[in-house]
């Protein structure tokens, strides 16, 4: 509290991100009202007619005027997108055509009803999502929505009206948006509802039970006056901290609901998402995995939940534990949770609500600094709760079957086996029957073969036979340990079983994850990662699978038909999950998965599912874990090109520096001497001028060495020396190397030794004579004057091996490893050299497929040896 | 060839630079030339035809038309002896060139005393070849009528290849031959290309006809683009 002032820098960030995006993105406009009737069309259109006088670029993409003529009269002189017809089931449908209005791209586009839900076939199944669409092309949207549409409200309205409410549009589209209230106070509605002003006859009855009552107005009302309030309160929030005005607000709240199959859950999370929108804070929804298996309809309703959840704009997190208060706990102590949220313990039963108030009351005790709020489920939900046993599942059918038919077949034994044994034996008998079972089948047919066994057992083994009668005492108490024993066992095995059922799957999952690292971690191309990536993909979830990747010019490449592209490219740009089992193009086919790192869309990954039925829960967290790795690894090569770019710049850079450093002295030296030389010329006697006229000759030369010199490395460098290989004479090349640098050698004596006879050798004489030049050059330049130089040719093991050898100091051992690269010169060397002339052999004879070696001679000096390969020469 | 002191020989410049037209021109009329200069191979052309020069000194890197293009359309009407100046040292640029009939290639940046050598030389065989009977050059003597080679009197006995490919040399004596052309000539079409012949032809020639083999002084390599028989006086 030093610097009360301060802004949380995650907020500030959060609201310049915001900021920022809203600008490129559209502005979202919503005319909310508290029912149908209260003239939000009306309203709208006569914002976008205002908004066209301004001279903007105002086009209708779809208006419900319902017929009223006031409304129809504004919609005049708007231009709008013609609707694109849908045949749905032989029913022709009018939809908003969101491709015209997105090729048509006006700056203000109206929308009615926000809530409205799309023809099958269309891209998305809400409008809501055509018009998200519309904003992220940068298209500001007007829009009308009424109160009972908003996920957060429609519960409230429901228990209010006891209208069952279908359509209902996510919270979160509505944050950033403007939110404009069109009221009427119910009186002046309800005299237009009598009116007919609001819906046409037959609709009327059904809206006047359900919404058009004085009492629900007024609720209504409320709702919508206060949506509207809290939405300004958000707003101006949002407005002080971005300029550091300190306000009442508290900080750092961060809420937490517990997700349950149970159907209360979904109450629970939109509560949770009221309280959070009111506190202004962030959510998330907890889900903790425990052993106990979930069935079918558990599990879609758990997904469901999920994402509802995270359509309302929770974090999902889950983690397993067969502790469910553990495992909350753990989630909100990793995540910073403030509070924790979680249902009042309910049921019929008065063993799960003792059992739910234990837990409460333990969660109470363990949460520390953490504090609970206890919601209530609604109580209207609860004759949805399913009853405490319903039917077996259709699969369990044969499994019960086979209870009954093992007890009677036990059973039967036990009848021949009864004059012979004691009745306690014949219970254990089927006891051993009953554990047997168990570790077959599940807990049901487990119950019905231990219940089924005892009374068998009782009926036909305990006396008086035949009767479900237990006379002695012993006997009675046996019974009832039976009882008890075989039960306990039955659902103890079943209970390991699921566990481990559980484990396999968690293992299963933990398998393939590492399979992928562990696979992905080898592949080191682009073409490897995507062939592991697909076939990894393809073998765990045994659907048919393909890695989409951008080209440079971010469209996607593929193989895939106009259409599949059409829907991938959507997937790609939006960065959603896109097709099938998703909610924009749920027709297609396949499902399109963008591979995301932070802010970046990396690719998409295609899956052709060849289930029926959307992934399940488990499916779906592997997938996730799949796409996160895959996107890392994507981005992981993408960092190594670029890396591998900037090494070969930087490497290019370096050579430019030493480059121009080296040679603009190199190039600068002679110049001067020239320059010099022939401004002194004039006037001068004779011998000077001669002289002078020497050293202008002397520097010219050593210009066009460079000259040369750098010609060779440039050529060298871009690939371009192409040897021309031909049967080459080696006299010949000691000959011209030497006759041509008569002058330069003209300090040392050189001797030959060429044996007679040495084959002709395939070399490209042009660059062998420019590299034994360089050859002798350097020894002329780093040995002392008089110093003898040799040039010494000879042919072995296939090779032919031409030595240029001198006596100076020879090569220091730090020197001897560098002398060919670049620019490199051994400490010590005269002035007047680039470091490119041995560079230049090695480049030049490499060329040739040969090899340069250095090396200190015995007795003093250096020698430097090219090697070519000897070859067959041809007959002659 | 020249029968009045008063006439001196032409020669055409053909160069974009004018630094090198310049210093060209100097140097030409110190030692006895009349010069003309174009800037273009166009106008090269153009004066090549209407002023007859004795000898053409022709740039490869020519604004408008390529250097062997101009050489090419020259050929089509005249035998002037053309040395090519020209700062492109790749044997494929020299080969092209000498190809095309240019008569000598010599590399910028060039020695003047060289230039005028390997003009003298040019202008020499813009003679009749076949005139000169009996050729000498240092201690050796080709009769090219009797067929008969000697060096320092002593008469050399050649194959008939051998003598094929000297007298090749001889009639264009101071003149780049490239290997095509070599082997072209004196082995037939199907044999260019296999320039060991050349080489192992040469090697022998040299051994018969040069005083130190090894460090021949008539037989010259150019390396990468073929020989040359030098005109000692």
């Amino acid at each position: 509290m030093t610097e009360p002032n301060r802004p949380d820098p995650d907020t500030l960030l959060a609201a310049i991100q915001k900021e920022q995006t809203q600008r490129s993105r559209g502005k979202l406009k919503v005319f909310l009202g508290m029912a149908a009737g209260v003239g939000k069309t009306y309203a709208m259109l006569e914002a976008a007619r205002q908004q066209r006088t301004d001279r903007r670029d105002v086009v209708i993409g779809y208006v419900e005027t319902h017929g009223r003529k006031e409304t129809d009269a504004l919609t005049v002189g708007l231009e709008s997108t013609p609707r694109r017809p849908i045949v749905y089931r032989g029913v022709t449908l009018a939809e908003m055509d969101l491709d015209a209005v997105l090729a048509r791209h006006p700056q203000l586009a109206v929308v009615d009803e926000l809530a409205h839900t799309n023809a099958p076939g269309s891209r998305h199944p809400k409008r809501y999502q055509d018009v998200l669409e519309l904003l992220e092309a940068g298209i500001d949207v007007y829009t009308t929505l009424n109160v009972q549409h908003l996920e957060s409200r429609a519960d409230t309205v429901q228990e209010i009206t006891g209208a069952t409410i279908h359509e209902t549009v996510p919270d979160s589209v509505l944050e950033g948006a403007e939110i404009e209230l069109v009221d009427l106070s119910p009186e002046d509605l309800l005299k237009r509802f009598d009116e007919g002003k609001v819906y046409v006859a037959e609709r009327a009855e059904v809206a006047r039970r359900h919404f058009f009552q004085p009492g629900h107005l007024t609720a209504l009302r409320e709702i919508a006056l206060r949506l509207a309030a809290e939405r300004v309160g958000q707003d101006v929030r949002e407005y002080m901290q971005t300029r550091q005005i300190a306000g009442p607000w508290k900080t750092g709240h961060r809420l937490q609901v517990a997700v349950s199959p149970s159907p209360f859950s979904e109450q629970m999370i939109r509560w949770t998402r009221r309280l959070a929108d009111s506190l202004g804070c962030s959510w998330i929804a907890a889900y903790v995995e425990t052993s106990i298996a979930l069935s079918e309809e558990e599990q879609t309703r758990l997904t469901r939940h999920l994402s509802l959840a995270k359509e309302l704009g929770a974090e999902v997190r889950t983690t397993a534990d067969d502790d469910v208060i553990r495992g909350l706990l753990h989630i909100a102590r990793t995540q910073n949770v403030t509070q924790i949220v979680v249902g009042k313990p309910a049921g019929s039963s008065w063993l799960s609500f003792l059992r739910g108030g234990l837990r409460l009351a333990r969660l109470v005790r363990a949460s520390g600094h953490i504090d609970v709020h206890v919601g209530r489920p609604e109580q209207a939900q609860e004759q949805k709760r399913p009853p405490l046993w319903h039917g077996p599942a259709e699969s369990e059918w044969p499994q019960y079957l086979t209870a009954a038919g093992v007890v009677a077949a036990v059973t039967l034994v036990n009848l021949l086996l009864s004059p012979y044994v004691h009745s306690r034996t014949i219970g254990l008998i089927f006891l051993m029957a009953v554990v047997a079972l168990a570790i077959r089948l599940g807990r049901g047919p487990v119950y019905v073969a231990a219940t089924l066994s005892a009374l068998l057992w009782n009926f036909l083994f305990l006396p008086p036979l035949y009767t479900f009668y237990i006379s002695s005492l012993e006997n009675a108490v046996m019974f009832a340990m039976y009882f008890v024993v075989a039960l306990a066992m039955g659902h103890l095995i079943s209970q390991i079983r699921a566990r481990e059922r559980m484990d396999r799957r968690r293992e299963e999952r933990a398998t393939a994850m590492y399979l992928l690292t562990l696979k992905l971690a080898d592949a080191s191309t682009w073409e490897e990662i995507d062939r592991t990536a697909v076939s990894n993909v393809e073998r765990v979830f045994k659907a048919e699978a393909s890695l989409l990747r951008p080209e440079v010019s971010g469209q996607l490449r593929t193989t895939l038909s106009e259409k599949d592209l059409s829907i991938a490219q959507w997937a790609f740009q939006h960065a959603q999950p896109t097709g099938r089992f998703t909610d924009t193009l749920p027709m297609a086919d396949a499902m399109y998965l963008p591979l995301r790192t932070d802010g970046n869309v990396l690719g998409v990954l295609r899956v052709k599912w060849k289930q029926s039925s959307p992934p399940t829960l488990d499916q779906q967290t592997l997938l996730e874990g799949f796409l996160r790795h895959i996107a890392l690894v994507l981005d992981r090569q993408r960092l190594r090109d670029t890396e591998t770019q900037a090494r070969l710049l930087a490497e290019s850079e370096r050579f430019t520096n030493a480059l121009l450093s080296s040679i603009s002295h190199e190039l600068r030296t002679p110049l001067a001497a020239i320059a010099s030389a022939v401004s002194a010329l004039s006037g001068q006697p004779p011998d000077v001028q001669q002289a002078l006229i020497d050293e202008v000759r002397q520097a010219s030369n050593r210009l066009n060495r460079l000259v040369d010199n750098l010609l060779d490395m440039t050529r060298l460098e871009s690939g371009h020396t192409k040897p021309h290989l031909d049967w080459c004479d080696i006299n010949d090349l000691v000959h011209i190397t030497l006759k041509r640098l008569e002058k330069d050698l003209a300090g040392h004596p050189v001797s030959v030794s060429v044996p007679p006879n040495l084959p002709l050798v395939r070399m490209d004489l042009v660059l062998m004579e420019q590299a034994m030049t360089n050859l002798l050059l350097n020894a002329a330049a780093h040995t002392p004057p008089q110093t003898p130089v040799q040039v010494m040719a000879t042919a072995q093991e296939g090779e032919l091996a031409i030595t240029v050898a001198d006596r100076g100091p020879g090569l220091s051992a730090e020197a001897l490893p560098h002398v060919f690269e670049k620019f490199y010169r051994a400490p010590g060397s005269p002035a007047g050299g680039t470091g490119l002339g041995l560079p230049i052999v090695k480049g030049f004879v490499e060329a040739q497929g040969g090899r340069v070696q250095v090396a200190n001679r015995a007795g003093g000096g250096a020698a430097f040896t090219m090697t070519l390969p000897l070859g067959d020469p041809p007959t002659v | 060839m020249s029968d009045t002191t008063a006439y001196k020989p032409v020669a055409l410049v053909i160069d974009d630079e004018v630094q090198i037209r310049r210093l060209l021109r100097i140097t030409l009329e110190a030692n006895g030339y009349r010069v003309l200069e174009a800037a273009n191979g166009q106008g090269g052309l153009t004066q090549a035809a209407t002023c007859r020069p004795d000898v053409v000194l022709l740039d490869l890197g020519l604004p408008d038309l390529d250097g062997v293009t101009v050489l090419k359309r020259l050929r089509e009407w005249s035998h002037v002896p053309v040395i090519v100046l020209s700062v492109r040292d790749r044997d494929e640029d020299k080969t092209a060139a000498l190809d095309s009939g240019a008569d000598d290639y010599v590399t910028k940046p060039f020695s003047t005393a060289e230039l005028l050598a390997r003009l003298r030389v040019a202008q020499r065989h813009a003679q009749p070849v076949a005139d000169t009977v009996v050729f000498r050059t240092g201690d050796m003597e080709v009769d090219l009528s009797s067929r008969r080679v000697t060096v320092k009197g002593q008469e050399v006995r050649l194959t008939a290849t051998e003598y094929s490919l000297l007298r090749l040399l001889v009639r264009h004596a101071g003149k780049v031959l490239t290997h095509q052309h070599l082997l072209r000539e004196v082995w037939g079409p199907d044999y260019v290309g296999q320039t060991h012949y050349l080489r192992v032809y040469m090697a022998r020639l040299r051994e018969k006809l040069e005083a130190a083999p090894s460090q021949p002084e008539v037989l010259i390599t150019e390396p990468g683009v073929g020989y040359r028989l030098v005109v000692k006086d």
